[in-house]
């Protein structure tokens, strides 16, 4: 955090209610928002995609010979007509539905995700392609433009858990667990190890396991494919990735309807959080 | 300042409900991006230009794509697109009948010298072999060994003009209802790993795959590896070809360099 950070807002004064202060800078709120366009558009034309071959494999090759694969979604003609089904590592469950067969008995449509969850709504592998990279240069637009600020204005070193914020991580975790959520000037152990993993780790290997897929970029980059093990692999992290990031943000978006959606939406626009008067850094 | 703060919430009040409003519409509300004209999708698309610099930027004009042991060869080719040209052309079902013995490849278009090859031909050049792995837009990804002639070779033979920048595969596979055509640009017609293949996995090219020649790009998807080839035209536009877009798959709407 800059001092900047550390006093009131210019003209808030402190009320019964806490103290107004200047939570995420510019950048910061400008990135956020770019990576929820992002997300909100590359999950489903992802999952468009995806629908094109629904089975994700382990190492160079799909297996059509053999078998590598570690999740097949599909639809098959079941003894009480058609049914869809997932299998995920050799367990077969019965998805009828939902995965494999979507859309009821009166339109019955056989594709992996249903129509619901992709863009566009049918089969349009070109137009998935299209507009998932188009908003893949987005999330990497708004990743450079939010690291080099954040290496900047020393913003990361809020973001990275210390010691103390491991040894503290036990208490924290409970006050979660209660729905209790103090408001402090810095960020709570269990937010800066979320906000460090999906930052540092995740969008980096969503990107990485993306671009390890191209065969142009495994010509030039021999070793990004390798890192992943092979590009049916790099395929299978790029879809587990994505499951992870959903899994955030439906945790996330909770989260912050549990601990005062009106204090921290206004915080990711104006940029002006209020936090507890008594509550220490 | 509670007038303010009013104002805001009733501005992110406005925000949670179009949110919320777009999300319970599902997916639909983005189907118009289908649409091939449309200026959004246009817009979009723009995107490509970006990737395909990128790549071209990162990646380098020589760098090879990875050749891989004999032992990676665990399956056959999977075939996918057109499988059997004997149906929807006579031409190319009387050349199958008798082996292909009367297969010409044509080079023309915008070279000095036209030439025209027979398969026989091909097969006594000097050849290349490579253990690559077929990356399908779909997805899916088979290593296999290709055989078949430099592409250098023969464009070599046949002296582009100065103006040339395309070399356009022309096939005889009709897919729908148009013929099947892809290009690619000289730097990349010109790589050494560029080879119009006539063998796979050590046999004759099956007719499943591409028989009796279809072209090898290692390091663009498997749409742009025509199969069934009978022309190699060098131009310097795609006007006049197909809808213009330089390839089948490139005039429904995929990306022309496709490298990712």
């Amino acid at each position: 955090m800059t001092d900047s950070d550390k006093s009131p807002a210019p003209g808030a004064a402190p009320d019964a209610k806490g103290i107004l202060i200047r939570r995420h800078g510019l950048l910061t709120r400008v990135s956020h928002w770019a990576w929820v366009i992002a997300i909100f558009m590359l999950v489903p034309t992802g999952l468009q995609i995806f629908n094109a071959h629904p089975t994700l494999y382990i190492g160079q090759q799909s297996g059509f010979a053999f078998d590598n694969a570690v999740l097949e979604i599909g639809a098959r003609q079941g003894t009480k007509g058609p049914e869809g089904y997932t299998v995920l590592f050799g367990q077969r469950l019965d998805t009828t539905g939902f995965l494999g067969l979507s859309g009821g008995a009166t339109r019955p449509d056989a594709v992996a995700f249903p129509g619901s969850m992709t863009i566009p709504s049918f089969r349009d592998l070109a137009t998935g392609r299209v507009v998932h990279f188009f908003f893949a240069w987005v999330l990497v637009g708004a990743l450079a433009l939010w690291l080099i600020s954040a290496l900047f204005t020393r913003h990361w070193r809020a973001l990275v858990p210390t010691a103390a914020d491991v040894r503290s991580l036990p208490r924290d975790l409970t006050a979660h667990a209660r729905f209790r959520f103090p408001r402090h000037r810095t960020y709570s152990p269990l937010q800066k190890l979320t906000y460090f993993s999906v930052l540092g780790v995740l969008l980096p290997l969503i990107i990485l396991s993306g671009l390890a897929m191209s065969p142009a970029m495994n010509a030039g980059w021999p070793w990004l494919i390798d890192l992943f093990g092979g590009r049916q692999t790099a395929r299978t992290i790029h879809f587990a990735a994505m499951v992870l990031m959903a899994l955030f943000v439906l945790i996330h978006v909770v989260m912050v309807v549990l601990a005062g959606p009106i204090n921290l939406m206004r915080s990711m626009i104006t940029g002006r959080y209020r936090i507890d008067r008594e509550a220490g850094p | 300042m509670s007038r303010i703060v009013l104002s805001r919430r009733r501005l992110l009040g406005l925000g949670a409900a179009s949110g919320a409003g777009l999300l319970l519409s599902g997916c639909d509300t983005f189907d118009f991006l289908g649409k091939r004209d449309h200026p959004v999708r246009d817009l979009l698309e723009g995107a490509n230009q970006l990737t395909e610099a990128a790549q071209r930027l990162l990646v380098g004009e020589g760098a090879l794509a990875r050749e891989f042991a004999e032992s990676e060869i665990r399956q056959g080719q999977k075939p996918n697109g057109s499988v059997d040209p004997r149906l929807s052309s006579a031409d190319y079902a009387a050349l199958a009948a008798r082996n292909f013995a009367d297969y010409q490849l044509t080079i023309t278009g915008l070279v000095e010298t036209e030439k025209r090859y027979s398969l026989a031909e091909l097969q006594a050049m000097p050849a290349r072999t490579q253990i690559t792995r077929h990356d399908c837009v779909e997805g899916w990804s088979t290593i296999a060994k290709w055989t078949g002639v430099p592409l250098s070779t023969l464009l070599s033979e046949a002296r582009p003009k100065p103006q040339a920048r395309y070399a356009v595969f022309k096939c005889y596979d009709l897919l729908g209802r148009a013929l099947y055509y892809e290009s690619c640009d000289l730097k990349d017609a010109y790589h050494p790993q560029t080879i119009a293949a006539y063998g796979m996995n050590g046999a004759a090219l099956p007719i499943a795959n591409g028989a009796p020649l279809r072209i090898r790009l290692e390091r663009a998807l498997g749409y742009k590896m025509s199969k069934y080839v009978h022309t190699i035209e060098l131009t310097d536009s795609f006007a006049g070809l197909g809808l213009g877009k330089g390839g089948y798959w490139e005039d429904r709407g995929y990306d022309w360099y496709a490298g990712l």
